[in-house]
Formats: C-alpha cells, sequence, structure tokens
C-alpha cells in the first residue's frame, strides 16, 4: 500500500474539520448547571416594594414552576418578558422572579411599567444569591420540580421557539412524576 | 531625517508603547476599593483572582474583567478568605457553583485527559513523522528516484578500488 501515507494529511484534516464543525454547535454560553438534580440552594429574600411578601427558596417547590432571573437594566429581559406575561395569563406554570443585581425601586417600576408575570419576587441587590444559583446573566430561567430540586437552566431570553422545544417536553416529563 | 519621517517615528514609538503597557500593566481590574487591608490576605486573593475564570467574558480571568459580575466575585472571593477559608476551600465554593468551568486550569480527570495529553501526542506525531522523512531524505540522497541501491557488483567495487587508489597515489 505505497499510496497510505499520502492520505494521513488528508484524513487528518477531515478529521480536524468535523471535529470544528462539531465545535461551531457547541454554544460556549449554554454551560450545564452545576445545581441540576440538586435542591436549590436557601435564600431569603426581601420584595421589592418591601412590604408584600419577598421570595424564599422554600417557596419554589411543590409544584413544577419556573425561577426567572431578571433586571431592569436587562435587554434580553424585555424581549421574553411578554413571553413570560403570556404564560402567566395562560396559568401554564407558576413563575418565580428573582431581581438580580439590581436597584429595587428600578425593578418595582420596571414591573409596574411593562406588567408583572410572577407569583412572588424576591430583590438580590448584592447577587449574591444569583452567585448561588450560578447565574452568569440575565436573562435566566430555572425549571424546578415539585421537590424543589433544580431540573433544567437556560441562559438567554425565552423564547417561544425555545418555550416549545426546550421548555414544554421538559414540564411534561417532570409533571408526569409522582 | 525630514520632520515627517521623525514625527513618524516618535508616533510608531508612543504607539508601541501603548501597547506594551496595555499588555504588561500589572495593575489589572482590581479596584482600590475591593482590596483587602490585610496584604497577605490580598496576595493570595490575587493568586487566585488570576486562575478563575470570569463568566461571563469567558476568556479572561476575574481579576482581569471589569464585568459587574467579576467585580462580584471578587468581593465574594475576598469574604471567603476574611472568614478564613484556605485557598482550596474558597474555589471549591465557586466549583460548586459554576463547575469546573471557572478554573482556567482544567483539573486533570478522565474528561480533560485528552486536553492535557494531546499537545504533546501532537508533538510525538511530528517528531515521528519528521524523523522518518527525514531519514527516508537522507536516504534517497543519492538517487532520489530509485528507492534503496543495489549492492554493488563485482566490477563497480573494481572501478571504485582503482579510483581510491589512484587518489592515495597522487
Amino acid at each position: 500500500m505505497p499510496r497510505l501515507p499520502y492520505l494521513i494529511p488528508v484524513v487528518a484534516f477531515a478529521a480536524l474539520a468535523v471535529g470544528l464543525a462539531f465545535s461551531l454547535t457547541n454554544d460556549p454560553r449554554r454551560m450545564p448547571s452545576t445545581l441540576i438534580d440538586k435542591p436549590t440552594p436557601r435564600f431569603q429574600l426581601a420584595s421589592l416594594d418591601g412590604k408584600s411578601a419577598g421570595l424564599a427558596s422554600t417557596d419554589l417547590q411543590g409544584d413544577v414552576l419556573l425561577l426567572n432571573v431578571f433586571a431592569s437594566w436587562c435587554p434580553g429581559c424585555r424581549v421574553e418578558h411578554p413571553m413570560l406575561l403570556k404564560l402567566a395569563e395562560s396559568a401554564a406554570i407558576p413563575i418565580y422572579g428573582l431581581n438580580w443585581k439590581d436597584d429595587r425601586n428600578d425593578g418595582k417600576r420596571w414591573l409596574a411599567k411593562h406588567g408583572s408575570p410572577y407569583a412572588r419576587v424576591g430583590s438580590d441587590e448584592s447577587g449574591r444569591t444569583g452567585i448561588d444559583l450560578g447565574v452568569t446573566g440575565v436573562p435566566e430561567t430555572f425549571v424546578i420540580d415539585r421537590a424543589g430540586r433544580i431540573r433544567f437552566r437556560y441562559p438567554g431570553p425565552l423564547t417561544e421557539d425555545v418555550w416549545r422545544e426546550d421548555f414544554e417536553p421538559l414540564l411534561k416529563a417532570l409533571r408526569s412524576e409522582s | 531625517m525630514s520632520g515627517r519621517q521623525i514625527r513618524r517615528l516618535v508616533e510608531a514609538l508612543l504607539l508601541t508603547s501603548l501597547v506594551l503597557t496595555a499588555i504588561w500593566s500589572p495593575c489589572r481590574a482590581v479596584l482600590p476599593d475591593e482590596m483587602l487591608q490585610d496584604e497577605r490576605l490580598e496576595t493570595r486573593a490575587r493568586a487566585l483572582g488570576q486562575q478563575l475564570r470570569c463568566v461571563v467574558c469567558q476568556n479572561q480571568s476575574i481579576d482581569d474583567s471589569n464585568a459587574p459580575l467579576a467585580h462580584d466575585l471578587r468581593v465574594l472571593l475576598r469574604d471567603r478568605l476574611q472568614a478564613g477559608d484556605s485557598d482550596q476551600q474558597a474555589v471549591d465554593f465557586l466549583v460548586a457553583r459554576y463547575g469546573n468551568f471557572v478554573l482556567l486550569r482544567p483539573p486533570l480527570q478522565w474528561n480533560t485527559i485528552p486536553l492535557w495529553i494531546g499537545p504533546f501526542l501532537a508533538l510525538l506525531t511530528a517528531v515521528i513523522v519528521f524523523g522518518r522523512y527525514m531519514r527516508r531524505a537522507a536516504g534517497n540522497a543519492t538517487s532520489p528516484e530509485a528507492g534503496p541501491a543495489a549492492p554493488l557488483s563485482a566490477d563497480e567495487l573494481k572501478a571504485i578500488e582503482v579510483i581510491l587508489d589512484r587518489r592515495s597515489l597522487s
């Protein structure tokens, strides 16, 4: 087989091309959370207005639910906001809000202006609760199961497509869990 | 040199020094109000901060990054050290939240073995391939077309001896 050595560069190039092509489909922003299948980290946060009940980790159990991390300074949150409002309106799933690294008055005004899809909102001005959750940016959405365990993390704006492809099948599976 | 040339030279020098300062600048994104009073703790925080990835910008350490989350992580790191965490405990605290991804130096474990030995494998392959190529090139130096030369016939050997004898005589 005298021709074989000449094939080596070709094969090596093909392998490299396949590897790099695969890397292209691999979005580095979509890092898996280390908290998957683990209980929600414990936290106790005040509400935005300081009067109504805030948000505690103990609120996040008993039902399959969403925990949405948002901030008034975040453009992506404006993008996904209509989607969240629609979900809240159709009572598709309870949505809880974590107002992350935001002035609570700004957060309050933002929700007053655009409408609140949240059952409860906690104010995380210092951002420490977000760090405990492994949040890398806003918006970010967690799916939490009945036992209060984090099952899925989605960084980035929640769109119709994302909802249909990533969330709906998962929610269906989680709801059929006993 | 004309005035214009001198100006160009000065501009080039300024630009070079600017770029070099940007590269070698020892003061990073760490802000004065973040620094700890205790110098030993601050030194440890700096050493750790340079090994931790800013999870927003992804290719900078938290010490290099101006991202607000990097600032939070620097402060958090210092809080942990002040609370008495060892370096390892402080790093583990962040790894528990962000995974091995926050480590700029990945740990050696089964799924990172290709990452660690890959470059050495590539180097080894290159050395072997290059060595074979060199050996073949050396072997082909006299007759690049034909493969390894056939042994000399008796006549040829005699002819060589005649030539060598003549040389040694002269």
